[in-house]
């Protein structure tokens, strides 16, 4: 069930992010949610497109180095104390999470939370035997 | 200044009787070594060369050249003259082990290491009434120990500092009065940093006189380390393969160096060629150890590109001068007093799984010298984790630091980054601008 993200790794440089951001979307490829993980030298920006292999055929193509992982999708209500909901599920099964976010849909009232495990099948269950609802390709593609 | 000597008959002897001495030397030195050292005896009979063949200095051209290559070849005992039970002392490279030289010595060889060094402290006008701080490090490096027994040679009180803990340096300096200083000159500054942010001005610091040296410098550093301390600050050369810190000295004109050249022979050669050039050329520098006993290199090949003058020396010393090497023939660069290889770098990401895409940036921020390496990742290494990358870093960083000796910041870079002139990439940045 999970979704794709792809990984991206470039100088913490001005433009950096801008030059990929427009590649992206001369390719006609709609960005769903944007992640930057930076440090002094380096930054990792994780990408959740539309459409992941075109994402990644323009990248590799533009010399970028990519990594594609899957990582897991949530879709959670967009009220008070609902991240704490999901999180806390996580929490009591010890399943550590490496690091998240979140995107909101434009038409439905959900929020989406991307999650990055060890295990996501092991989380995957977890949350959805405690109600949660999962988010495939298919559906991110539909948002 | 007032001049005064160490070895005044040697240091201010007429050039045709140092010619005469130093052809003695050689002859018995190519007779010692051809006899006792089969690695070179191999090389001179490849040659077709016999010790007969050598009657004095004029003939030493004659003789094959030893360079780093060889030493690597013959490590540890291959270039060893004496039996070991005649040594008394090892001093080392901090290279790694495919560059590492061990050189070995007599006492004898100790004994006139040790005079090359109570020269230099003696040209820059140091006597026994001289309280002299050793702050270079002291152990297999040949800069502690050399100017150590120097030190003693001439008598003068000796404050075995060694290098590191500024604090302490100071607080020995102005508490025992030291009035000479020895040390790198990168490390000075740092003293001289230091003192001057504890709020001490050039008058209250007793230091008159530094002899700096085992790494290259430049003149505006040079004047920065004499206002700052309120000394002269001299240069010294030397390496281990010769023996150490001593081989040439700065006298009180400071426009050059005396080589010691009754023990260390120096030649500047073309070094393409090998052919030997008239006085005044640029060339390789060439030195041959005339009398040291256990690990006496003939025709050693230093890589330093530098300039030698007989030019009359206003110290009264007859000794040929040396300038300031100005730079090197093969890649080597000498960062915070330590040789780094690129290809040292190379060895550690090959063994980590790294392709060899790096870069080395060197700069010499507040008079230290800096040093980054950037290596670029590859997709088999790339992780979306930052911790993971940030270990990957450190990991290469610690390799970097056992094989060297010295830190390095390593940063992983994406891939087609570093700079690439005509497809090679650009190994090494030095922006220290030391020439």
């Amino acid at each position: 069930m999970a979704i794709k993200q792809l990984t991206v790794f470039v100088q913490n440089k001005k433009g950096t992010v801008v030059s990929v951001t427009d590649i992206l979307s001369k390719n006609n490829i709609n960005l769903r949610a944007l992640s930057i993980a930076e440090t002094q030298d380096f930054g990792i920006l994780r990408l959740i497109v539309n459409d992941e292999a075109t994402a990644e055929k323009v990248l590799l193509e533009n010399g970028y180095l990519i990594k594609v992982i899957d990582v897991v999708g949530v879709k959670i209500g967009d009220a008070p104390g609902k991240l704490t909901e999901a999180l806390s599920v996580l929490d009591k099964e010890n399943i550590n999470v490496e690091y998240l976010y979140a995107f909101m849909a434009r038409t439905e009232k959900h929020a989406y939370v991307v999650l990055r495990v060890e295990d996501n099948a092991v989380a995957e269950a977890a949350l959805t035997s405690a109600g949660f609802k999962m988010i495939s390709d298919a559906d991110i593609n539909k948002l | 200044m007032e001049q005064n000597y160490y070895q005044k008959e040697i240091e201010t002897m007429p050039l045709e009787e140092m010619r005469a001495l130093q052809s003695e030397k050689l002859v018995k030195q190519v007779k010692h070594v051809y006899e006792n050292v089969p690695y070179y005896r191999d090389l001179m009979d490849k040659k077709g060369v016999t010790p007969d063949d050598i009657k004095g200095i004029d003939d030493l051209y004659k003789l094959p050249f030893l360079t780093k290559a060889d030493l690597r070849d013959a490590y540890p005992y291959g270039l060893l003259a004496k039996p070991l039970e005649d040594c008394v002392r090892i001093q080392s490279t901090s290279g790694t082990t495919g560059r590492r030289v061990v050189a070995f010595y007599t006492q004898n060889d100790i004994d006139l290491w040790e005079d090359c060094c109570a020269r230099a402290i003696t040209a820059v006008g140091g006597t026994k009434k001289d309280v002299c701080q050793v702050a270079y490090g002291y152990g297999l490096f040949t800069g502690g120990p050399g100017l150590n027994g120097g030190s003693h040679k001439v008598g003068c009180l000796t404050l075995p500092l060694s290098s590191g803990n500024t604090e302490r340096q100071i607080q020995f300096m102005m508490d025992l009065n030291a009035t000479i200083l020895c040390c790198t000159p990168s490390y000075a500054a740092y003293i001289g940093e230091s003192l001057k942010e504890m709020g001490y001005k050039p008058e209250d610091i007793p230091l008159k006189a530094g002899i700096f040296g085992a790494e290259p410098w430049t003149e505006e550093m040079r004047r920065g380390i004499e206002e700052t301390l309120g000394i002269k600050a001299y240069d010294i050369y030397g390496l281990t393969e010769t023996s150490g810190p001593g081989v040439a000295f700065e006298c009180s004109e400071q426009t050059g160096m005396h080589v010691n050249e009754d023990h260390f022979f120096a030649e500047i050669i073309d070094p393409d060629t090998g052919e030997v050039l008239p006085e005044g050329s640029k060339g390789e520098l060439v030195f041959t150890s005339l009398d040291k006993e256990a690990f006496p290199l003939l025709r050693y090949r230093t890589r330093d590109i530098c300039v030698l003058s007989r030019k009359k020396c206003s110290c009264g010393r007859t000794l040929i001068k040396m300038a300031k090497p100005m730079g090197r023939t093969d890649d080597m660069l000498i960062i915070r007093g330590v040789n780094v290889f690129p290809s040292q770098i190379e060895t550690v990401l090959l063994k980590q799984g790294y392709e060899p895409n790096y870069q080395i940036v060197v700069d010499r921020v507040k008079n230290n010298d800096t040093f980054d390496v950037n290596v670029e990742m590859t997709p088999e290494m790339f992780t979306d984790k930052v911790s993971e990358i940030m270990a990957m870093e450190k990991s290469l960083a610690n390799a970097m630091k056992l094989m060297l000796g010295i830190n390095p910041a390593v940063h992983l870079v994406p891939p087609k980054t570093i700079v690439r002139s005509e497809g090679k990439a650009v190994r090494v940045i030095d922006k220290r601008k030391l020439i």
